[in-house]
């Protein structure tokens, strides 16, 4: 094996080329290593620069926007940790906090669908463990390309494979998502992860290495040639058109997962985490020891003595920007004091978990690298750690007046009952309104034993506390359509569903968290696309008095010129004080009413309906009115708590048609209805003018925001009347439930048989 | 109702590397009134058990085969003699399948038909209210409980499953018709002395209505409660 490449043969050897284009450097960025280090990198620091630099790692294009979540907080108490560290801690009560984060696999998930989504899940689940918190529950935001293109066939049935083996694998129940179909994901799918954490306030760790002689430990898996630029080459650059292998070319840079080494890692950090004996944690995700090591070390403002020596590989083979570099799964960094080493080391052996001390803390305010005894790395931390600031060009393109003078107005729309049940059969059996049991049920949803709501709920509940029946609700949501017309209002709609679909579950929304998809950051309109949509939730936040506490940005989603739609996919969480309280989003008993809240008028621009009936995409999504929203939250929230709703279920794409084809099918348990059982039909008027002066067309599919479906309790009604009226949300009777149709006066009904045969064959017929 | 030792009962579960629902199911045993003790996979000790459940999740993360590794634990060599002298065992979901691995029970569990691990609240009927573990339920009686597996098609030869049949060891069918491709629709099985019980589908994931589709699953761990002359 050649010598490395060491601080001194860099001092001696100035003009030596080095591959820094090769590992996604610009030329700019190449000149500014050299000149903060004085001196030219040696290999292995150019590995961690081109690393810990890349837009992935570094947010260097997003973070001058980034900066508004901030600069617009709303003033909360709920923060014990906010953006910055690994996730952000939100304070549910009772002692109890809870950490949640989603993160982008996209483009691994895409060249190696099963084991990108694997450790997708793998790395989110890590960041939790990071911050102290036992995970309990997982989430997948999914975007792929038309349902029936022969590459979905290849992409989604992995991607699913992959999140059900490593998630399940894992121990975590799966506790909803998205899934959603769109020829502009074809080239390049979305799999965004999310993951939930429950910790004591005490237990909260940061990811800061100080204390000088205390010693630094890597634990998990041994170190692979899996994964090597990943954070660089793969995820931060766009995927060529046509460069024939492209894409399997970068199949190394995929990592492999190992589930049950995650599993282990939980529970060895749990009980070290009990035994005191950690100083300081950070997963090892992206750009692997090199992040771990330098952010480590930034963040406690000290420096760090490491010997790649001590690192336990399983190829013998790796050079030091390789071991550097890597991104094998299931591994952790901890520091601990000498004190504690051998009770830390102890309890890695009981878990059968392989520990190495592979340095230590030093006041020398450097990190400095020895290979063979040799310095191969000496940098000041911060430096890598920090990366550049980009202030991108961004410019709204002009294309995007002539999208909005497409309006919907002009598309024909159904005007008999035969017409609408029509419309309303198509798009429940479309794969994006279909059911989505094929991709669920391969799922493990139950697994700890407090799921107290799943898919195809408004949100995910679980229960926190057996004695307290403490619980927390968790929605994600994100529509490209409406973002493209309009990222500032789109990213707001996204918002608000989330914080609607969690309150529709009975739980009051506390903090958000974001995974933001976008094309390249170099083309100035998805630079525009994206200043609108951070500018878009900064103020969203900020109206609905939730902080954002952490977040991801993807760039890069695109092949060749062609970025996929701007897709910000946004979580709330919210907390259940009794989750017993908890409102699930079907039918369950007979005879009970049903009413609409929220006023609906006429908006169709990149609507459910005019997508799957009319393939159109045009003109402007619906109003956002974010206080409309709150007032809405709050009669959901007080509904539940007062126990005067049985359940309820928010209106979003397909309107009220498809909400309440969704509510005859979902049931009132935690699961979706068994097919075995049929399901709860209901008799439904829909309202003649005055009220809005809205057709039925209207009533039935408009995607108007700020909308629920209630269903009351027997003898409530009044007392649920005052509710609205104390908070101006305006309330629709439409009905009752119950029957074996779903039957809209005077204009059709359909047998909850045919509706559920339409809804639940699209995705077994397509994926089998 | 049933009868109840006025001593609450101590039901070991045991915790493999890779064990996911040990919680669940310890839940659930306290849940029924017994005292639920943890044992150790390392640990060659039952601690003076009077029954012990094998939980679900992956056991060594299912290398090789699942529960082939499992099988050669430890504690496993504690608790084999202990089966075949007698101790009431359950084995849900990856439990059974180290039961049939260690032989305590025949056959075998493979992968699904279809080759996706299925998440579903199933109908079974049990078939065999004898047993130590099924001694509260009705015979014939329908409850539902929670499948979610990837490897639950029972096998067996044809011999074997004619005797299973004819000696009344299948405890449990799926009643709508097998998800996962079990031979002869078994979603679980007894040993001859019905002490040793193994069950594909989630009896612990079935004790609340809250996190669960109801109670049925509850005489699972009511039943062994009850003195064994009573079964």
């Amino acid at each position: 094996m050649s010598r490395p490449d060491t601080v001194a043969h860099a001092e001696a050897t100035p003009g030596r080329g080095q591959p820094h284009a090769a590992l996604g450097l610009t030329d700019a960025e190449y000149a500014s290593i050299v000149t903060q280090l004085g001196r030219r990198p040696t290999d292995s620091e150019l590995a961690i620069y081109s690393v810990m630099w890349s837009e992935h790692c570094s947010y260097k294009s997003s973070r001058v926007h980034l900066r508004q979540f901030a600069e617009k907080a709303p003033p909360t108490t709920a923060l014990l940790a906010g953006i910055g560290d690994n996730a952000g801690v939100v304070d549910v009560g009772q002692g109890y906090a809870v950490t949640f984060k989603i993160e982008s696999h996209n483009h691994p998930s895409y060249v190696e669908p099963f084991q990108g989504a694997a450790t997708g899940v793998g790395g989110i689940v890590r960041d939790i463990l990071a911050m102290g918190a036992r995970p309990v529950a997982v989430m997948d935001a999914l975007r792929f390309g038309p349902a029936d293109a022969p590459d979905t066939r290849r992409v989604l049935p992995g991607v699913v494979g992959g999140i059900s083996f490593y998630g399940n694998c894992l121990g975590l129940p799966n506790i909803g998502g998205e899934l959603v179909f769109d020829p502009c994901y074809s080239g390049n799918p979305l799999v965004n992860a999310l993951c939930l954490g429950v910790m004591r306030h005490a237990d909260l760790k940061l990811a800061q290495a100080s204390g000088p002689g205390n010693k630094v430990v890597l634990f998990g898996s041994p170190t692979g040639p899996d994964g090597i630029g990943g954070a660089s080459v793969l995820a931060s650059a766009s995927f060529g058109v046509g460069d024939a292998g492209g894409e399997r070319a970068k199949r190394p840079s995929v990592q492999v997962g190992d589930p049950f080494m995650e599993k282990l890692l939980i529970e060895c950090c749990l009980e070290l985490y009990a035994a005191g004996v950690v100083a300081a944690i950070q997963d090892l995700g992206a750009a692997g020891i090199a992040c771990a090591t330098t952010e480590l070390a930034a963040a406690g403002q000290a420096g760090m003595a490491v010997s790649l020596d001590e690192v336990p590989l399983r190829d013998r083979g790796l050079t030091p920007p390789e071991v550097l570099m890597s991104e094998s799964q299931e591994r952790m960094m901890a520091v601990t004091e000498p004190g504690d080493l051998d009770q830390f080391l102890k309890i890695c052996a009981k878990w059968d978990v392989p520990a190495t001390v592979i340095g230590e803390v030093t006041p020398t305010g450097r990190l400095e690298v020895t290979w063979h005894g040799d310095l191969v790395v000496d940098i000041p931390p911060a430096t890598a750690a920090d990366g550049p600031l980009y202030e991108r060009p961004l410019r709204r393109p002009a294309s995007q007046d002539l999208l909005r003078e497409d309006d919907p107005a002009s598309l024909p729309r159904p005007g008999t009952g035969e017409e609408l049940r029509a419309d309303l059969l198509a798009i429940a059996g479309s794969a994006a309104g279909a059911d989505k049991a094929w991709v669920t049920e391969q799922y493990d949803r139950d697994v700890r034993g407090n799921t107290v709501l799943g898919a195809p709920h408004d949100a995910g509940v679980l229960r926190v506390d057996e004695e307290s029946s403490l619980g927390i609700a968790i929605a994600t949501d994100g529509n490209g359509r409406y973002c493209l017309l309009d990222p500032y209002s789109g990213t707001q709609l996204a918002l608000a569903e989330a914080y609607r679909n969690v309150a529709a579950s009975g739980g009051r929304p506390l903090a958000v968290t974001n995974c933001l998809n976008f094309g390249s950051p170099e083309d100035p309109a998805v630079m525009w696309q994206f200043a609108e949509s951070v500018r878009g939730l900064a103020d969203g936040c900020l109206a609905l008095g939730i902080p954002v506490t952490g977040g991801n940005v993807s760039f890069y989603n695109q092949t060749g010129a062609e970025a996929i739609q701007p897709t910000p996919v946004v979580g709330v969480l919210g907390v259940l004080d009794d989750v017993r309280r908890r409102l699930p989003s079907g039918f369950g008993a007979e005879g009970e009413s049903i009413a609409l809240l929220g006023d609906t008028a006429g908006e169709f621009g990149g609507s459910l309906w005019a997508h799957v009936v009319h393939g159109h995409l045009g003109g402007r999504p619906p109003a956002v009115d974010l206080m409309a929203e709150q007032r809405l939250a709050a009669v959901l929230t007080a509904g539940a708590d007062a126990g005067v709703l049985s359940a309820a279920h928010d209106l979003s794409d397909g309107g009220l048609a498809l909400a309440l084809a969704e509510c005859c099918l979902t049931g009132g348990n935690r699961a979706a209805q068994p097919a075995t059982e049929g399901g709860t039909g209901c008799v439904v008027t829909v309202p003649a003018e005055p009220a809005g002066a809205a057709d039925p067309f209207t009533w039935l599919f408009s995607e108007s925001a700020g909308r629920a479906i209630v269903v009351l309790r027997p003898g409530a009604e009044a007392e649920f009347a005052a509710l609205c009226a104390e908070h101006g949300v305006p309330a629709t009777t439409l009905g009752v439930t119950g029957g074996q149709s779903l039957e809209l006066t005077g204009l059709f009904a359909i047998p909850v048989a045919e509706l559920s045969a339409v809804h639940r064959r699209t995705l077994p017929a397509l994926f089998g | 109702m049933l009868s109840r030792t006025p001593l609450t009962l101590k039901v070991g579960i045991v915790t493999f590397p890779g064990s996911l629902d040990d919680a669940d199911a310890s839940r659930a045993v306290a849940r029924a009134g017994g005292t639920p003790i943890p044992l150790w996979h390392g640990d060659r000790d039952l601690r003076g058990v009077d029954a012990v459940i094998l939980p679900g999740g992956f056991s060594y993360g299912d290398y090789l085969r699942c529960g082939a590794i499992a099988r050669f634990a430890p504690v496993m060599a504690e608790l084999i003699p202990a089966a075949d002298a007698g101790l009431p065992v359950l084995g849900i979901c990856n439990g059974f399948q180290v039961l049939c691995e260690a032989h305590l029970l025949p056959g075998a569990l493979t992968r699904n038909t279809g080759l996706h691990f299925v998440n579903r609240d199933v109908r079974i009927r049990i078939e065999n209210s004898q047993t130590r573990w099924t001694s509260g339920y009705a015979p014939g009686e329908v409850i539902t409980v929670v499948l979610k597996s990837g490897v639950g098609a029972y096998v067996a030869d044809e011999r074997t499953l004619a005797d299973l049949d004819a000696s009344g060891l299948v405890v449990a069918r799926y009643a709508d018709g097998s998800p996962n491709g079990s031979a002869g629709d078994i979603a679980g099985l007894a040993s001859a002395d019905g002490n040793v019980v193994g069950l594909m589908p989630h009896p612990e994931h079935a004790i609340d209505p809250l996190t669960g589709p109801g109670t049925d699953g509850l005489n699972f761990f009511a039943s062994i409660l009850t003195p064994a002359a009573a079964a």
